[in-house]
């Protein structure tokens, strides 16, 4: 485990929507290089906990920090800092490929030979050079995803948030975007990832287990399976989140 | 605000807009349509009044009234009986809109300088019809009147008023109805097209993939209005050029006033137009809401009616809509040829409801929830 300062503070971060506390209470560090896999059941407060943390959503208590920059009181210097993919891969679909990452690399400031180049490396690496040309519209969810990713990473972020980056996508799919998600991670990018797949976890550094707006578990893959005696993710998820209480949609 | 971002984003605007199968066919085909169609169609000109005449004098005098009638242009006499109830059945059934009763021994009356009474009745299911069709009658049979007695080497006594009507001397209803079309193109193009547009981003997801970059939202919502703005004044110009062209009607006054007020008016309905895409999570709650809006800005800003024939708490409010003042300097430049001067008031209201929306726009816009 890399052993310098936290690239992500979370510190008692809290969430509520009138009465109802969808994020309550949780910290958690991560630090730069990890994938961090922030997993739970649908209605566990995931979404609004990463909201808070890319400075889209304004904690009701306590505070985030990432890459140095306070979410709520410096929530540009967050966004300057970070990528940011949607679970669904939210592109202009009537743009091109390339007119899509042409826009995300100006709206990050980049200048047009910055630009030019990281788009021809991320292409290459993602086999999307072929296909600059085509309307996002058009391409099948496999290539959007690709193409999602590389609309967040084409400023090269310190921090990369992926909101279940993998609904909709085969199996081969999946398993090619998680090399992708590696490969970033091998070159420095932290990576903080949602995800309902849990055979996806085994490929994090360390895992949270979110149930109820609480983080319930977090440790490393392999650390929570012999704590609990099991062998596989999947069994971990089971037992951690038996105590759901809030509906499973 | 970041100038690079700025152009990054129209550029993006302005693809988006060219690659939509329906906006840019939108945008040419609605005001072409409206500024052709509409001035023709939506008409509250009287042209053709329906006289029914129960004349029950059967004297020389009648005949030539009732022929004097019928031959006005906007008059004609559809039935001439001696029987008061055929008259009515007439009315009743919609075919005459003004019923002229002649006494029996009108013209011997006026032959010996009595006054007898003519009788008119409308027919006030179509108001303006009834009422202006009821004076048409009434003028053209005094008229037949003082001819008469002329001739007959009498004085013929005054025949009432004589009404000569300023800026729009044939009271051609185009002349009031282009200036207001215009009013209306700009609140839908300026107003609610951005509207549309920014909500459609929100359903998308696409605004909140913008919402976590650095882009700053003067800067985000400035490119979705520029676009609008111009193809506002465009619209604008387009209205003009087809007033001019195909109803001769140019403005009387300054051109320049005419795209100054169009400036504040378009400023003031996007900033109007942002903050209800700001309130609105769906497409039909802002289209409900733009609606609601719509509905007021046409009835009450005397654009259709106007504001003269409300009642006086209405009367208020219509200052509080700012296509009131839009459309007092739209007609007033063009009909009345009214200058600055006269129209400073109305430009400082709209000046200011400009100021105010856009602060508005600006206030409720949120990059975080």
């Amino acid at each position: 485990m890399p052993v310098n300062e936290p690239i992500i503070i979370a510190d008692r971060l809290t969430k509520r929507f009138g009465d109802f506390t969808a994020v309550d209470n949780i910290s958690f560090e991560v630090y730069p290089g990890e994938i961090f896999g922030f997993l739970g059941a649908n209605g566990a407060g995931k979404t609004t906990a990463m909201k808070m943390l890319c400075g889209l959503s304004r904690p009701s208590a306590g505070k985030a920090v990432i890459v140095g920059h306070d979410a709520a009181a410096d929530s540009e210097g967050v966004k300057r800092s970070i990528g940011y993919m949607s679970q669904r891969f939210t592109l202009y679909s009537s743009l091109t490929v390339g007119e899509n990452l042409e826009l995300f690399g100006s709206v990050y400031g980049m200048t047009a030979e910055e630009f030019a180049r990281r788009r021809d490396l991320l292409c290459g690496e993602l086999g999307l050079d072929g296909k600059l040309g085509a309307m996002a519209g058009s391409l099948p969810p496999g290539w959007r995803q690709k193409l999602a990713f590389a609309a967040a990473t084409i400023h090269n972020p310190r921090v990369l948030f992926l909101d279940e980056p993998t609904g909709g996508v085969d199996p081969v799919g999946r398993r090619g975007f998680w090399e992708l998600i590696c490969k970033a991670a091998s070159e420095g990018m932290t990576v903080f990832v949602t995800t309902h797949y849990l055979d996806e976890a085994e490929y994090c550094d360390r895992v949270s287990i979110m149930v109820d707006g609480k983080i319930e578990a977090l440790d490393t893959p392999a650390s929570l399976k012999s704590s609990l005696g099991v062998s596989t993710m999947d069994e971990v998820f089971r037992r951690v989140a038996a105590s759901a209480s809030r509906a499973d949609n | 605000m970041n100038i690079r971002i700025l152009k990054a984003l129209l550029k993006k605007e302005l693809l988006l807009m060219r690659r939509n199968p329906f906006i840019p066919k939108m945008i040419l085909a609605m005001p072409v349509m409206v500024m052709l169609l509409l001035p023709l169609v939506a008409n509250l000109d009287v042209s053709k009044v329906n006289v029914a005449v129960v004349d029950n004098d059967k004297g020389m005098l009648s005949r030539r009234m009732v022929a004097d009638i019928d031959a006005a242009g906007e008059l004609s006499v559809i039935g001439v009986s001696e029987s008061f109830g055929y008259g009515m059945m007439l009315v009743e059934k919609g075919e005459a809109d003004v019923l002229l009763t002649i006494p029996e021994g009108f013209e011997r009356g006026i032959l010996v300088g009595d006054t007898p009474k003519l009788d008119l009745r409308a027919n006030g299911v179509n108001a303006t019809k009834g009422m202006l069709g009821s004076q048409y009658a009434g003028s053209s049979a005094a008229a037949t009147i003082s001819r008469y007695l002329k001739g007959m080497g009498m004085a013929a006594e005054t025949t009432g008023p004589s009404v000569v009507n300023l800026f729009n001397p044939t009271l051609d209803f185009r002349y009031f109805m282009i200036p207001a079309l215009m009013v209306v193109l700009i609140i839908i193009i300026c107003g609610f097209l951005p509207t549309l547009n920014l909500v459609s981003e929100k359903e998308s997801g696409t605004i909140e993939a913008m919402n976590v970059t650095p882009v700053g939202k003067f800067a985000f919502v400035l490119s979705k209005l520029i676009p609008f703005w111009a193809v506002g004044l465009l619209v604008v110009s387009v209205g003009m050029l087809v007033g001019w062209l195909v109803y001769g009607l140019a403005p009387t006054g300054s051109v320049g006033l005419i795209y100054l007020a169009a400036v504040l008016f378009a400023l003031a309905m996007s900033g109007l137009g942002v903050t209800i895409a700001n309130k609105s999570a769906t497409m039909l709650q802002s289209i409900f809401v733009m609606f609601a809006c719509i509905m007021v800005f046409q009835l009450m800003s005397g654009l259709f009616t106007p504001i003269d024939s409300m009642p006086e708490w209405a009367r208020v409010v219509t200052y509080a809509i700012p296509p009131r003042y839009f459309n007092e300097i739209m007609r007033a430049v063009y009909l009345k040829g009214a200058g600055s001067a006269d129209l400073a008031f109305d430009f400082a209201a709209l000046g200011g409801f400009a100021i105010l929306f856009c602060l508005t726009a600006a206030a409720t816009y949120r990059k975080q929830s």
